[in-house]
């Protein structure tokens, strides 16, 4: 046997204890994204979500005007933490449209009152079934859509201060 | 008394924060009356990755969204889709990565289904040579 063989199985014994280290050690980054970037917008229609606000359905994101839809809860953190980037975002003259997630119209109303109210429309998604067709994994997630009903962007979590330029650049380009 | 007074009040406590307040869908945890349509459901859940926790399959998890895809899953097979026409609606959305029984003919997952076989064949070559030097020593 060659003399080089004899370390075969120490170097693959290396290999398998390095890839588990590595995947040990690697902090869990397993965002998942959307494939629907690039497609239309699945046909919904969502009831309203609080009476302020009129009712959402996928024939008012393409109306010629690129919009943002937002997917936000009343027991999501990082909701409270993008709110203030969603009422700039709002302020620059971008039409933000929301789907409130598993959520009861009392919260909605109560998280608003607090933290802004930045949304045209909101459509209230008690079983996550538009999340799914939208093949979103949670909250806070931001989708850019052109004027015609075509996602063009998917923000996963929430948006940054950092992250405002680069939204309404896409928005741009998307109108 | 006052221990007494602390363990009541504890009894009366609700969770301040929870994840989400409503009821889950309607047939996130209610089986299907059809016993076939429900044993089609169940496996094709069993085969589904849960989006949250992401180690679990969803009929395992008890993440809220799980049981929002679970009662997608009885719903769509009770009007009459078949499982894999379910199964391809969620790989639309999601990619591969929500189904554990991933496609043999992808640039991704066809390593998952030749390491075994390459790693048989290894095992065999090795196993082989083993055995035509013990002869040798005879």
């Amino acid at each position: 046997m060659n003399r080089w063989l004899l370390w075969l199985p120490l170097a693959l014994f290396s290999l398998f204890f390095g890839a588990v280290a590595i995947g040990l050690m690697m902090p869990k980054d397993n965002i998942i994204e959307s494939k629907m970037v690039g497609k239309p917008m699945p046909t919904f229609a969502l009831p309203a979500a609080i009476e302020q606000r009129p009712a959402l359905s996928s024939a008012d994101l393409a109306k010629g005007k690129p919009t943002l839809l937002n997917i936000f809860a009343s027991w999501c953190v990082p909701c409270i933490a993008e709110a203030p980037q969603l009422l700039a975002l709002q302020k620059a003259g971008v039409e933000i449209n929301a789907i409130a997630s598993r959520d009861t119209p009392e919260d909605i109303a109560i998280f608003l009152n607090r933290w802004g109210n930045p949304y045209s429309r909101i459509g209230t998604d008690t079983t996550s079934k538009v999340q799914l067709e939208l093949g979103s994994s949670g909250v806070p997630e931001t989708f850019v859509i052109d004027g015609n009903g075509i996602i063009v962007h998917q923000h996963i979590g929430d948006i940054r201060q950092e992250d405002i330029a680069k939204l309404i650049e896409i928005l741009k380009e998307a109108g | 008394m006052k221990r007494f007074l602390s363990l009541l009040l504890l009894c009366l406590a609700v969770p301040v924060v929870a994840q989400t307040g409503l009821p889950p869908a309607p047939y996130a945890d209610r089986q299907l009356d059809d016993p076939r349509q429900e044993a089609a459901a169940r496996d094709l859940m069993e085969e589904l990755r849960c989006l949250k926790c992401q180690s679990q399959s969803i009929a395992d998890s008890n993440a809220p969204m799980a049981g929002d895809m679970r009662s997608q899953v009885r719903e769509r097979i009770a009007a009459g889709e078949t499982p894999e026409a379910v199964r391809s609606w969620l790989i639309e959305r999601y990619g591969n990565w929500v189904s554990y029984d991933p496609p043999i003919a992808s640039a991704v997952t066809w390593p998952l289904w030749i390491a075994p076989i390459i790693l048989l064949l290894a095992a065999l070559w090795l196993a082989r040579g083993r055995f035509r030097k013990s002869k040798g020593d005879e």
